[in-house]
């Protein structure tokens, strides 16, 4: 089971991140902690007229956390607020009930994440990166 | 398979017939089947609700229940059957201590005195009880391979020090702690001391009476019995100046409207319809323990702990915590993997069937104070063979390419 998304698209996020570093210009930055796990990440924006237009991420945690925190920025860098908070939606249904198969085609690579909805213990790991947007949106 | 491990597997149905190669025993350990099938006779034959009831088989029931406790008390070296008192768990037998006999003791300016290495069970029930009465609760910490000597014990102790509590068998390191030195310090410094079993009476003998401990707590799942009982030993000295923990059907002699008279020790401490198929559960997992001989167990579980930390060794990035004597470790492997996350870990592993635990085992604690945010386990019982710790070892070793390393 854990085979099926433990492929190389996460180890490739994983090892190699393109949003992971600090980002000195955010105007928006939260710390996301799922002490399960112990993964503990701080989420930076930089959102401008309601589009976010840089994004990254720091910290520390397991694959699943990091690999789906780098692939949340490349979706949703570039986007404005409310279709990142869609995609947000979008993803926490994926992991939580389900979603149709045109939903699950706009979360891309995110998409691979979705049999993590059968291991309770792993979800707060997915869904860490995306939790963290909804509550910087939020404030 | 050699063809004791065979005769081993055939009392356990699950482990025989599931594809799970199962090392999580510290969690929880499976059942034999003639656990089962106790519990199951039990309800086929003598069900009632025990201690009331004016028929023959409510008697017989209460007398599965009384035969249960004075098993229990035997198999700890307890003087009567009165020292045991059944819980849920050792959890519940934990803070039955600290609701019944540390809050109506401690006072301001007392300290309790607990270890770093202490799992969240015996440690939470300590800061209510510390916060509830105004005492301090202090820690004694261990070196880095998880040893707790003598000497930092000492140091910790003073004059106000009134209650000791430390686990016999770390559920991290494995390692065992001289509870008979630990206990005798405490008396001296004039505490009472509180020994969490929970790890320790699954796999080694424990005799309460040598190790001269006031309270012993443990839990039945641990050691091949159903979940849901586990047990507490305390002095009976103890036990008179206790109030009772919780209040109902039972745990009285006689109720008027405003009060009530309690019952007997120890019933006064099992308020409520009480677990009289998780007792002859248990009572039959020590038959269990005691026919299989804790001489076998032990032999068995230094064995796979010694292979196990032996081929780990040997893998690149592999870092195992506690002692670096694998006697010492009662068959708990606790490791972490460069770069891997423990969850990674556990995950991966589950791929090939091989079942540990990964986070930080309830020792939140003493994993900040290690240094790591969580790590890995891996844990052996009676019923683990040596092909079982050479696939964990096989797919251990694999971890950081499949990872992408
Ligand atoms: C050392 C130790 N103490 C206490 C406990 C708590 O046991 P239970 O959850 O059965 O109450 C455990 C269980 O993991 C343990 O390992």
């Amino acid at each position: 089971m854990a085979s099926t998304f433990y492929n190389e698209v996460l180890t490739d996020h994983n090892i190699n991140p393109g949003h992971k570093h600090p980002l000195p210009d955010a105007n928006f930055s939260l710390e996301g902690v799922n002490p399960s796990c112990g993964d503990d990440i701080v989420l930076n924006l930089k959102i401008e007229d309601d589009i976010i237009v840089d994004g990254s991420y720091e910290g520390a945690g397991c694959a699943i956390s990091q690999a789906s925190a780098d692939m949340m920025l490349d979706l949703i860098i570039g986007k404005n607020i409310d279709e990142a908070l869609k995609l947000r939606d979008t993803f926490m249904r994926m992991i939580k009930e389900s979603v149709t198969e045109e939903e699950l085609e706009t979360l891309e690579e995110a998409s691979i994440l979705q049999d993590v909805s059968h291991m309770p213990a792993r979800v707060k790991c997915a869904v860490l990166g995306w939790r963290t947007l909804g509550e910087i949106i939020k404030k | 398979m050699t063809a004791e491990d065979k005769r081993i597997l055939e009392d356990f149905t699950l482990l025989k017939n599931d594809k799970t190669i199962y090392l999580d025993s510290a969690a929880t350990s499976q059942k034999p089947d003639s656990v089962l099938k106790a519990v199951e006779e039990y309800y086929k034959k003598n069900n009632a609700n025990p201690l009331r009831g004016l028929y023959d088989l409510s008697v017989r029931a209460t007398d599965d229940y009384e035969n249960a406790r004075k098993k229990v008390a035997g198999f700890l070296g307890a003087k009567s059957a009165e020292n045991i008192i059944f819980t849920r768990n050792a959890t519940e037998s934990l803070n039955l201590i600290a609701y019944s006999y540390a809050i109506g003791t401690l006072k301001p300016g007392d300290e309790i005195v607990i270890s770093i290495m202490e799992h969240h069970s015996n440690l939470l029930p300590w800061q209510m009880a510390a916060r509830t009465t105004g005492a301090t609760l202090k820690f004694v910490e261990c070196n880095e391979n998880g040893i707790l000597t003598a000497e930092d014990l000492k140091n910790a102790l003073t004059e106000n020090t009134k209650i000791v509590a430390i686990t016999q068998v770390s559920n991290v390191f494995g390692c065992e702690n001289n509870i008979k030195e630990f206990a005798a310090l405490a008396h001296e410094a004039g505490a009472v001391f509180v020994c969490d079993g929970a790890q320790s009476v699954p796999h080694i003998p424990v005799n309460v009476t040598d190790l001269d401990v006031d309270f012993l707590a443990f839990s039945g799942h641990k050691m091949y019995a159903p979940m849901g009982i586990g047990a507490l030993y305390a002095k009976y000295e103890l036990l008179e100046k206790m109030q009772p923990f919780m209040y109902g059907g039972e745990m009285i002699e006689y109720v008027t409207r405003e009060s009530a008279t309690y019952a007997e020790i120890p019933h006064k401490f099992e308020a409520g319809t009480v677990n009289v198929g998780g007792a002859v559960g248990l009572s039959a997992a020590i038959d269990y323990i005691n026919k299989i001989g804790f001489d076998t167990i032990e032999k068995r579980e230094n064995e796979l702990s010694t292979l196990g930390i032996n081929l780990l060794k040997e893998i690149p990035h592999v870092h195992i915590l506690g002692d670096t004597n694998p006697l010492n470790h009662h068959g708990i492997i606790t490791f972490t993997v460069d770069d891997v996350h423990p969850h990674d870990i556990a995950a991966i592993l589950d791929s090939d069937n091989v079942a540990i635990r990964a986070g930080h085992h309830c020792a939140q604690p003493l994993l900040k104070y290690m240094g790591v945010m969580s790590t890995a386990r891996a844990s052996f019982a009676l019923y683990n063979k040596e092909d079982d710790v050479r696939a964990f070892a096989e797919s251990v070793s694999k971890l950081r390419s499949r990872m992408g390393y």
